[in-house]
């Protein structure tokens, strides 16, 4: 691979006569000294049509730098170009706005790999050009698309590369390398986070549609790819190669650029997906016309009983062996497979244990190998169909009751509680009848759900007849046993089933609690919050060396007393008419509102309430003057004035009305 | 020796017995001058109270509220309020006693389905109080409220408002056992500059086997709980309660 790098590609023959030829002329500029202004070979009209032929060839194949002659272009900057806009693709992998996207794993020991990029909509164009040349100059074009790309992953104290782009590969960057290095060597790359966790979710993912589409036994192997026996199922999606056909390209429409290995043992498979498929050349490769239905772009099949013969001239790293024991064996001179199945096995075992004849057993087919399949969650729902249609109400809770203890126990059978249920009615004309409840908290309570729903039973409109009754669990969460209470003394009741009651009256929206927030101005200082609301997460324990430790004093609740507030706070304030006051900070002696004139007896003020300048530009100035009045009469309210009286940038000195107190 | 020490024996009687404050089935105010006029010695728990506003000014409005706020502080557990307009300030209701995390605020459409929230609250049993605002019920609403309150131990608060109208919303027929009107009045002047505890004109215009009355009150404090004022009008405002306890002991 290094050795063909090195040579200059016959493409670039043009260029090298052209260099040469220039170097012939006679010149003021020391010969050899490659590029100077005007030479012919860098003229504008030869040079594209040289760049387009480079460009044709594959990366790893172009010439170095120093072949083609140095440019005139400014160079890049040497540190990292910002990220560009996230494009949310159609990747049904993950959502819009999750987290960035890694690579994944190495995408070259990978059967179905990640794509190198989260943006796929860019990215699938490049990785179509390593089968369709002509579309470099698309790639030449988009020039975000072709900066190589790399995960970083922490390795220890330092940071390592994760997986390489192609790109990125092609410059010499091998996943295990060092992040500065890699820096250094190409100034413009690409780094992103790693995901470990998010690859392997979205591999169980990928393993869930795979067993859902393509058959029942799929397994995963390792962290970067996914056994399938596809025994039984191949001719189900046109024979072998056209399943692997199939998967390929499927994959490869959801952003993964996958190797798709068939072969009689998992072992094999394994060994041929990861050393045998080339994706890099199309199908043209192939060796003989014999074969070629054998193998495609990015997948590979073993003819049946010839997977000895296939994995014999594969490196030793094929077995799914230690690095130490492959190393060991390269170093007695055993470098292919087959070199080691020539080898007597009894030394061998006795030398490198059993774990290395396992492995070549396996890959033989001589030891069986299990999978441990991936067994996609079943939606859980129940189903009673009737002779004769019913129609009443009573017949429909009689039959909900039968069905919802059918319910509870597939829920207790699968561990989870119920968080909304529907209820769906089939009716003799065909219009199905839908009723949802939902549940505050998940619950296996069969009397809670069913009066929830008996409640509304009425919504059902039963027609000619109803002739089957389905309830579905359209979500759950895990639920596990729950324990007993056995104190004695009166607790007090749970209210999550008053809260489902209300909720499914009334709806989710309209049935909330009240919890503070760090706001002095009153309107922003509470928020709603969900009925049955999770216990309060304890705030972070200070570190030792905290200064806020030195604060001893008790923490006031936000909504302390000693700043009064008014019971019921008006919408939006409202202006005073007639107010007549002193400047700077006295309350008012008379208003008027809505009309009616009030006199002030007595009054306390001002708490001053400043804009939240950190939050929102307009109030950097801004100033309410709070005062706590109380007329003639006795009755009290909460008034502010815009400004402080003092400064005319803090408000214009308006009055107005914001609340009244008890 | 005087009722109120009487009814702390009992008290601490029944807290030996184990008869928790839980089963006591009357909410009293604290107040001997209010709990010996009302007949059942307090609000009772398993029941439904209505109250209504003086005027329909905001700040008799918000006194009325503060009235209810207070009473459900006192009661035990969860409240429910149930509201027609989302104007509750969660700050003012904690300040007099009810704590954010023990209302849960449902909002319904029209009366009538505030009523029948109420009564899914009270049914519920697991709940302190109830509390609704409303503007008419009549009289098969509340006596269903009531039959729904009895057995339990729910307090059911009913805010009647006043109509646009006019109209005292007292007037209509209800099966409430108590019905008060509560609204502002003016409050002790302090020596110094400000405003001191508010008063309130409490009136207990109807209850089942007693005597209708009104009274002047101070508002809720932080705990929920009114007082009587001080009489004199020179006097300086009552600062704790044990000065208050001795005063109305020598009353």
């Amino acid at each position: 691979m290094a050795g063909r790098r090195r040579e200059a590609p016959s493409d670039a023959a043009p260029l090298l006569e052209a260099a040469a030829a220039e170097r012939a002329v006679t010149c003021s500029v020391p010969r050899g000294g490659g590029w100077r202004p005007g030479a012919r070979w860098a003229r504008d009209d030869a040079r594209a049509e040289i760049e387009a032929q480079v460009a044709a060839l594959p990366a790893h194949q172009r010439p170095p730098m120093r072949e083609m002659g140095r440019r005139s272009e400014a160079a890049a900057p040497p540190f990292r170009a910002m990220r560009p806009d996230e494009a949310t693709g159609g990747n049904p992998f993950r959502p819009a706005g999750a987290l960035p996207k890694s690579l994944g794993p190495d995408p070259r020991s990978v059967p179905p790999h990640r794509d190198s990029s989260g943006r796929e909509t860019l990215q699938r164009p490049k990785l179509r050009d390593i089968a369709a040349p002509q579309r470099a100059t698309t790639r030449t074009l988009y020039k975000g698309a072709d900066r190589p790309l790399v995960t970083s992953l922490k390795d220890g104290s330092r940071l390592v590369i994760g997986a390489a782009c192609p790109v990125a590969r092609a410059r010499g960057l091998v996943p295990g390398m060092a992040i500065t290095q890699a820096r250094a060597l190409v100034p413009d790359l690409d780094i992103r986070d790693a995901d470990p966790g998010g690859d392997a979710a979205d591999l169980l993912r990928l393993a869930t549609t795979a067993a859902r589409r393509w058959t029942p036994l799929a397994a995963l192997s390792g962290a970067d790819g996914l056994l399938l026996d596809i025994t039984g199922t191949a001719h189900l999606f046109g024979g072998e190669a056209r399943m692997a056909h199939r998967i390929v390209r499927l994959l490869a429409r959801l952003g993964f650029t996958a190797r798709v290995a068939v072969a009689d043992t998992a072992g094999a498979a394994w060994a041929m997906a990861r050393f045998g498929v080339d994706d890099r050349r199309p199908a043209a490769a192939s060796r003989s016309p014999a074969t070629r239905p054998n193998r495609g772009d990015g997948w590979l099949i073993v003819p049946p009983a010839e997977h000895h013969r296939a994995i014999a001239r594969l490196p030793l790293a094929a077995l799914r062996l230690d690095p130490g024991v492959v190393d060991a064996l390269v170093h007695l001179g055993v470098e292919t497979v087959g070199q080691l199945v020539e080898m007597p096995r009894a030394p061998l075992a006795r030398r490198f244990g059993d774990a290395l004849l396992t492995r070549l057993d396996q890959a033989s087919g001589r030891v069986a190998e299990p999978l441990d399949p991936v067994i996609p969650p079943e939606p859980i729902a129940v189903v009673q169909h009737f002779a004769e249609p019913i129609a009443t109400a009573e017949a429909i809770e009689h039959r909900l009751g039968i069905l919802m203890l059918r319910l509870v126990t597939a829920l207790t059978e699968a561990g989870r509680g119920a968080r909304a249920i529907e209820l769906i009615a089939d009716r003799i004309d065909g219009v199905p009848q839908h009723l949802a409840i939902g549940l505050a908290r998940p619950s296996r309570d069969g009397a809670h759900m069913l009066r929830l729903i008996t409640r509304r039973i009425e919504e059902i409109a039963p027609g000619y007849g109803i002739d089957a009754l389905t309830l579905h669990v359209r979500r759950a969460d895990a639920l596990d046993a729950q324990p007993v209470d056995e104190r004695l003394e009166e607790t007090p009741a749970d209210i999550a089933p008053l809260v489902d009651a209300l909720a499914n009256r009334i709806g989710d929206a309209r049935l909330w609690r009240m919890q503070p927030v760090e706001s002095d101005v009153p309107e922003r200082s509470l928020e709603t919050a969900p009925p049955l609301a999770d216990a309060a997460r304890p705030a972070a324990r200070l570190k030792v060396d905290d200064v806020r430790r030195l604060d001893r004093s008790v923490d006031l609740h936000p909504w302390h007393p000693r700043w009064p507030r008014p019971a019921r706070l008006l919408r939006r304030p409202e202006p005073l008419d007639h107010v007549i006051a002193e400047l700077p900070d006295q309350p008012p002696r008379r208003f008027t509102w809505r009309g009616e004139t009030h006199q002030i007896v007595r009054a306390d003020g001002p708490e001053r309430i400043l804009g939240e300048w950190w939050h929102r530009t307009t109030e950097a100035q801004s100033v309410r003057d709070y005062f706590q009045v109380e007329d003639e009469t006795g009755h009290r309210f909460w008034l502010f004035r815009r400004g402080d009286g003092e400064r005319a940038e803090t408000g214009d000195l308006a009055w107005f009305i914001h609340g009244a107190f008890g | 020796m005087s009722s109120a020490t009487i009814a702390e024996l009992r008290e601490s009687l029944r807290a030996i017995q184990g008869d928790g404050y839980k089963r006591r089935p009357v909410l009293p105010f604290g107040v001997a001058a209010l709990d010996e006029r009302i007949a059942s010695g307090g609000l009772r728990l398993d029941s439904l109270h209505e109250v209504a506003a003086a005027t329909p000014n905001p700040s008799d409005d918000a006194a009325a509220t503060l009235f209810m706020a207070g009473a459900a502080a006192r009661a035990w557990g969860q409240v429910l309020w149930v509201v027609r307009r989302r104007d509750l300030f969660a700050p003012g209701l904690y300040q007099a006693g009810l704590d954010p995390e023990r209302v849960l605020y449902a909002e319904a459409a029209d009366d009538a389905e505030v009523l029948a929230l109420m009564e899914e609250g009270v049914r519920h049993r697991g709940l302190g109080a109830v509390i609704g605002e409303v503007k008419r019920a009549a009289m098969p609403n509340t006596r269903r409220l009531q039959l729904a309150a009895e057995g339990g131990k729910t307090i059911a608060l009913l805010l009647k408002r006043h109509a646009r109208e006019g109209g005292n919303p007292l007037h209509v027929p209800s099966a409430a056992i108590t019905r008060w009107r509560i609204g502002s009045a003016p409050s002790t002047p302090l020596p110094v500059e400000g405003v001191g505890r508010a008063c309130w004109h409490v009136a207990l215009v109807r209850q089942r086997g007693g005597e209708p009355f009104e009274t002047i009150m101070e508002a809720c404090d932080e705990t929920g709980r009114l007082a009587l004022p001080a009489r004199l009008a020179d006097r300086t405002a009552v600062a704790d309660d044990t000065e208050r306890h001795v005063y109305i002991e020598a009353a």
